[in-house]
């Protein structure tokens, strides 16, 4: 069993506490003049995604948790899993709706994403920062409109809906930041 | 900053001096881990380990006991394990004391100098005794108050990693002052907190009272500045204290160290009547400076040097 003195702590160092891997967001070594060090210690829940503040003993140990990050190619999603590959290994693996979350919306097939494997398991999926999504269906815009203001909504081929300039037709590929999940811009087919 | 200090007590005519870094005794405070240092030639031919002072104190007692009068100094000090947002393992002193002061007196300078240091004549001033703090803020008698009782505290307050932790009653009190008193000391303006429990005296003698000890701190926006004592002069009493903190230490598995035999017959000489006090400097600086990282007022913090 891996473990980690207080140390040893820094900002993205992984733990298993309670029984769930986390991650460090901030370390603060807290320690009065003639007194007892502690590290205050800002921590990520990688499951559930909560943040809470924990305080630490200097000197203390805790078992490390076996949490990887991996470029993984998304390959196609059996109706209740989402199944990634690494390029370079060709082992496979999938990913549950609660690992995909946000990321369900925006991959499509071959996509590069950021796992976050815990044991080996997907734990959590980002999808890349930029996807291009052709349009599946979006009201017709008025001819001649360029401005992009209002807008309207757009359903894309993951079924995601975002806002999207008048101009944009049913059809055309657009470029979407995934992280706020607006449009950037079109896609000309070469 | 330097210059308005020195200017300052070449005025109220308190001598400059300067004491060995690297010593063959160091203080034996539990919670202070000094570095180590190693010498090799004339005098000890087959080497000798040195301490790296935590603080210039032994060495100006001995002077005081000397006869030296009122003496400051600013010095380099060395802390093992101590690094982060308010810490470096080396960092800056000035440890100043004062024959026939006592804590209010000696809290009056403090004043005058950090008010003078942070360029700031204006800044409010606050005192609350230990005691009163955690009463009000916590309802906590802290000499009645058992380890169990304080950790029960941290609970109810939800310290999330509390649960697990071992301590004694001084690291509870240490662990609650730290959460939930100390970020709001100095809010305004400088904040002194007096008369520390017996049990942390450090090298302060006690109140007549047996309970509380001639101890203070000052604290500036949550930050701690200066740790000053109505100094134990009883060279008996400060044996017994270097042979329990070294047992304290021992029980926490660190090294014992050697005791400052010549710190306890300069005290049996007679070390007169006095208080001192010990700010940091880099800290004083980064309030002077509005940095919020002792990473901002260093040259090269330990990652850089």
């Amino acid at each position: 069993m891996a473990t980690y003195s207080t140390n040893e702590f820094r900002g993205g160092l992984k733990l298993l506490l309670d029984g769930d891997p986390c991650t460090i967001i901030e370390n603060e070594f807290v320690k009065p003049g003639k007194g007892q060090a502690f590290n205050r210690v800002k921590i990520r829940n990688l499951k559930t995604g909560r943040v809470l503040e924990k305080t630490f003993r200097s000197g203390e140990t805790v078992e490390a948790a076996d949490v990887v990050d991996r470029n993984l190619q998304y390959l196609y999603n059996d109706g209740e899993f989402w199944h990634f590959m690494d390029d370079e290994t060709f082992e496979q693996c999938q990913a549950d709706a609660n690992a995909m979350n946000e990321a369900a919306k925006w991959v499509k097939e071959q996509d590069i994403c950021m796992v976050t494997l815990w044991n080996g398991a997907p734990i959590a999926v980002e999808a890349p920062n930029f996807v291009t999504l052709e349009i599946t269906e979006t009201d017709p815009g008025l001819k001649g409109d360029t401005s992009g203001g209002g807008g309207k909504p757009a359903t894309l081929e993951t079924g995601a809906v975002v806002r999207v300039p008048l101009f944009i037709q049913t059809g055309e590929k657009i470029k979407v930041d995934t992280r706020t999940g607006d449009y950037v811009s079109r896609i000309k087919d070469e | 900053m330097l210059a308005d200090i020195r200017r300052y007590f070449a005025r109220v005519g308190v001598l400059e001096v300067e004491t060995p870094l690297a010593c063959s005794t160091a203080g034996t405070d539990p919670a202070l881990q000094p570095l180590l240092a190693r010498y090799r030639g004339p005098i000890f031919p087959d080497g000798t380990d040195l301490y790296l002072q935590t603080s210039p104190e032994f060495a100006m007692k001995r002077l005081l006991a000397a006869g030296s009068g009122p003496i400051y100094q600013i010095c380099k000090a060395f802390r093992d394990g101590e690094a982060g947002r308010l810490h470096n393992p080396e960092f800056s002193i000035l440890e100043w004391y004062r024959p026939g002061y006592g804590v209010a007196r000696l809290i009056e300078e403090v004043t005058t100098l950090v008010r003078l240091a942070l360029a700031d004549s204006a800044i409010p001033v606050e005192q609350h005794s230990y005691a009163d703090l955690f009463q009000t803020r916590l309802g906590l008698d802290v000499f009645a108050a058992t380890a169990e009782d304080l950790r029960a505290v941290a609970l109810r307050h939800t310290i999330l990693g509390a649960e697990g932790m071992t301590l004694d009653r001084d690291g509870w009190l240490d662990l609650l002052l730290s959460y939930f008193i100390q970020p709001d000391l100095g809010r305004d303006g400088l904040c002194f907190l007096t008369d520390y429990p017996a049990s942390q005296a450090a090298l302060a003698r006690l109140n007549p009272d047996g309970r509380t000890a001639a101890r203070f701190e000052l604290f500036l926006h949550g930050i701690e500045l200066a740790n000053g004592f109505h100094e134990l002069v009883d060279g008996e009493e400060q044996a017994a204290r270097f042979e329990a903190d070294n047992c304290r230490r021992r029980s926490l598995g660190r090294p014992g160290i050697r005791i400052d035999g010549r710190l306890l017959g300069a005290m049996q000489h007679g070390l007169p009547d006095c208080a001192g006090v010990a700010v940091g400097l880099d800290r004083l600086l980064m309030a002077r400076l509005g940095a919020d990282d002792i990473d901002g007022v260093l040259s090269f913090s330990l990652q850089r040097c």
